[in-house]
């Protein structure tokens, strides 16, 4: 049988992530094919492969049978392969027409318009579009604008039309009526590739699905083969053993609330309490309000709404300083922009959110001495590799990166602590690390809200565990009430868990 | 080995780096000289013994550093808060008025106190005309380059308006105000040169501007918000704030470039009498990396290329604006391993 697209054994590795690892991908022509995947599961690389945006180190394509090499976006159109990019990628000021025809005039530097309006609005006809072509883009809703996107392939004369995670910028209403456009694609001829995280839509339109995880496919089936519950199974994999051992403690007082605060606007108000000798984890596939509720807990974004109390103080409008210095420690999911100075010595690093206290400050001037000597004492007793203290900071590996932002962070015995994604990017040792000394915190009485994109690591730390999905927490419960699969679920979106 | 390749052995060293781009400076400007006709490495040694051959011309060359002392700390002191102080020349201006006001108008015979209001006004004329932009782009989001540009023009102006109209020297065909009295003079620090006791508060400054950012946690959190504006919010530091302080005190500084020429050398506000000190300083800065003896360092060479190629030009044919032209040679070889960096970090992303 000849494919439509046959990728076979794609590799293709970032230092020493691999993205892709071994990945088969066929794609029957005149089918829709759902790529599904968790964020980071190397969705959007494999595409960006067959799009010639990015090259692999090991595999071959084949297109309608025949072997190609991509090697940039233009080749991948001379083969009709188009894509609708999650980001739209249009002007502003100009025409829906102007944005369809240019970049690929017929003549060089010259324009058709006359002849260009024919072609178009026979696509939009033969498609069912309706649209104005002499509207500026900057006065269309999100749904038309990607309609533009799609006529912009189209016109290109694509048979092939990949759709990145279309539907994450759309409402319901609009997801419904992109629906309908794909399957129409499908059946006036097209081959479509469906890029997804959503169950739902997935199991809806999809005529065969790709699973991938951690960079592997793990899975190719049929819709009529497969479930939303086999699906979800796949895309958070099976439970890991874990050597992680926890001590039996009994909760606490309550030490941080979160009462009422709408973490997205228009969505549902969220509810937390954290308390002593506690984990609470946050499951969730990524971008489902995890910053929001990360930054809106740190004080870096006021909210109208709601209230948020630690150790029994109200600290809705109190700034970070106030909240680290009153026992708030922040391990941020993403340290580079949050946890490290880059360019300054590992020491000033340790002063980074500690400069205001007594104990390294003295009428303005830096106590350096101390700081030195604090910095000396972290380094070691969290084992940073590095030369010294006057190091950079960007200049050490991510997982010393972290320890050196981890020791910081836990050093002024917080009572609570905020660890969003602390793992994210860290090698096998130094998530244990992370992971131990996040359980130690915890018996000593810290009250600890994780975020983790990553299931295992919440099932495997937490005590209770809350579910967020689009700017809501969706569930919470403790972690003995739900299945990984239940999990996996409400993280797609599915409530009311296994059915 | 490609030009690439040499660079990026260096990158990583900022001050071997620097020095190689002014070995090669050195060497394009001399094929350049060597084209005019004349042998370079006896224009080389002429500008040598023009910079420090003797006394008399040392004192000149670091004379003529003062002013790229105070705008080079000024740019640098900006940029550790990560923003561009392009409007240095209009702070100078600004603060240098203020300073020559307060000479000719307050009634003061007393030496000390006299230089203390004055280098007060001076430094409240340039922070004032550096709030602006640090106001503006603190709050709004305002490139600080373009607003600092444009009010370096209305500064210009503005003290060319005010020499012409209400402060003109009585009786004068040229567009400048009176004398300042003695008392409010620099006193020189060797006979019949123009170095005065500036040069010693421009090496003060620099000391002060080092402890700031080394040893304070005002300095600490001007260099934070600088180097990670997002890292520094999390760690409880209001960028806004200390966007503004850096502003002002990058323009107190920066008016001491206008105003130790006012009280060291003119003794009189005169019209245009910065030939673009703001820009020079710029070049300064990024040549020492921003680093405040760096800034000495550098102002002094540039200092030295003026005085050296004056003295040059009188013996040979060259003009003297060769000066000008070896630095500009030098400040695109500083700025070409920066250009290396992006293609490099590019590489990487990609």
């Amino acid at each position: 049988m000849e494919y439509a697209i046959e990728m076979r054994g794609i590799t293709k590795r970032f230092g020493a992530v691999t993205a892709n690892d071994n990945i088969d991908f066929l794609v029957k022509p005149q089918e829709i094919h759902c790529l599904l995947g968790e964020n980071g599961s190397g969705k959007t690389t494999l595409m960006n492969i067959l799009f010639g945006i990015y090259t692999m180190d090991e595999g071959q394509i084949k297109v309608n049978g025949q072997p190609v090499h991509i090697r940039s976006p233009r080749d991948a159109s001379r083969l009709g392969i188009g894509m609708v990019h999650q980001h739209f990628m249009l002007f502003n000021q100009n025409t829906v027409l102007e944005n369809i025809i240019l970049g690929d005039e017929r003549v060089p530097f010259f324009l058709d318009y006359e002849k260009s309006r024919k072609e178009v609005q026979s696509l939009l006809d033969r498609y069912e579009f309706h649209i104005d072509l002499d509207e500026k883009i900057c006065n269309l809703s999100v749904g038309m604008k990607q309609r533009v996107e799609i006529l912009k392939v189209l016109y290109r004369g694509a048979e092939i039309i990949i759709f990145d995670e279309p539907t994450s910028v759309l409402t319901p209403q609009e997801s419904d009526i992109l629906l309908g456009m794909i399957q129409n694609l499908r059946e006036q001829g097209k081959t479509v590739v469906f890029i997804s995280h959503k169950l739902g839509e997935t199991m809806t339109i999809g005529d065969s699905m790709t699973v991938l995880r951690k960079g592997a496919a793990v899975a190719n089936v049929l819709r009529e083969e497969t479930s939303v519950h086999d699906l979800a199974r796949h895309m958070v994999g099976k439970e890991v053993e874990t050597s992680l051992e926890r001590e039996e403690v009994e909760p606490g007082e309550c030490v941080f609330e979160l009462a009422d605060v709408p973490i997205w606007e228009h969505r549902k108000s969220c509810n937390l309490r954290v308390h002593e000798y506690e984990i609470l984890g946050i499951a969730g596939v990524d971008g489902n309000g995890q910053m929001e509720l990360e930054e809106s807990i740190i004080g870096l974004r006021d909210h109208r709404q709601g209230h948020q109390y630690l150790l029994g103080e109200e600290i809705t409008h109190e700034p970070t300083l106030l909240r680290k210095l009153k026992g708030m420690a922040h391990i941020p999911s993403d340290r580079h922009k949050y946890g490290i100075l880059p360019n300054e010595t590992l020491c000033r690093n340790y002063l980074l959110g500690n400069q205001e206290r007594e104990e390294f400050k003295s009428h303005g001037l830096i106590r350096t001495q101390r700081l030195d000597r604090f910095s000396e004492e972290m380094i070691e007793k969290y084992n940073v590799y590095t030369s010294g203290i006057e190091q950079t900071s960007g200049s050490l590996s991510g997982g010393n990166q972290q320890k050196l932002v981890l020791s910081r962070e836990l050093s002024q015995s917080p009572k609570f602590i905020l660890a969003a994604q602390p793992t994210v990017g860290l090698d096998i040792g130094a998530i244990e690390f992370v992971h131990r000394t996040l359980l130690q915190k915890r018996e000593e009485g810290c009250a600890i809200l994780l975020i983790s994109a990553d299931l295992s690591e919440v099932m495997a730390l937490s005590d209770r565990i809350a579910v967020m999905y689009e700017g809501e927490i969706v569930a919470v419960g403790d972690s003995s009430e739900f299945t990984r699969d239940e999990l996996g679920l409400m993280m797609a979106g599915h409530l009311g868990g296994a059915s | 080995m490609s030009i690439k390749k040499f660079f990026r052995r260096f990158s990583f060293d900022s001050l071997a780096s620097s020095l190689i781009s002014l070995l090669l400076s050195f060497v394009i400007g001399g094929l350049l000289i060597w084209a005019i006709g004349t042998n370079p490495f006896q224009a080389y040694y002429l500008i040598g013994v023009g910079a420090v051959g003797t006394m008399k011309n040392l004192a000149n060359t670091l004379a003529s550093s003062i002013p790229l002392i105070f705008a080079g700390l000024a740019v640098a002191v900006s940029s550790k808060a990560g923003l561009l102080n392009l409007g240095v020349e209009g702070q100078l201006y600004m603060g240098a008025m203020a300073a020559t006001l307060c000479g000719l108008y307050l009634p003061a015979t007393n030496r000390f106190i006299l230089l203390i209001a004055i280098m007060i006004a001076s430094m409240l004329g340039g922070m004032l005309w550096a709030l602006i932009p640090g106001v503006l782009k603190a709050k709004f989001g305002t490139h600080e380059v373009i607003v600092a540009i444009m009010l370096n023009y209305v500064a210009e102006l503005f003290t060319t308006y005010l020499i012409i109209v209400p402060f003109r020297e009585h009786g004068s065909t040229v567009n400048q105000t009176a004398e300042i009295p003695k008392a409010a003079r620099l006193s020189k620090l060797f006979p019949r040169t123009q170095l005065t006791t500036a040069f010693i508060l421009a090496v003060i400054v620099a000391i002060i501007v080092w402890f700031l950012l080394r040893r304070t946690t005002l300095g600490f959190k001007i260099s934070a918000v600088g180097g990670n504006r997002d890292a520094a919010r999390a760690g409880g530091i209001n960028p806004t704030a200390y966007v503004i302080i850096a502003m002002l005190i990058s323009g107190a500084i920066a008016s001491f470039a206008g105003t130790t020429e006012v009280v060291g050398k003119y003794f009189r506000f005169r019209e245009n009498f910065s030939p673009g000190f703001g820009f020079t300083g710029l070049a300064v800065a990024v040549l020492a990396r921003n680093n405040p003896f760096g800034v000495i360092a550098t102002s002094i060479l540039f200092g030295g290329l003026s005085t050296g190629c004056l003295y040059m030009s009188r013996i040979t044919g060259i003009s003297g604006h060769m000066s000008n032209v070896i630095q500009s040679i030098i400040i695109l070889l500083v700025s070409a391993p920066r250009l290396f960096e992006i293609i490099k970090g590019s590489r990487k992303r990609t």
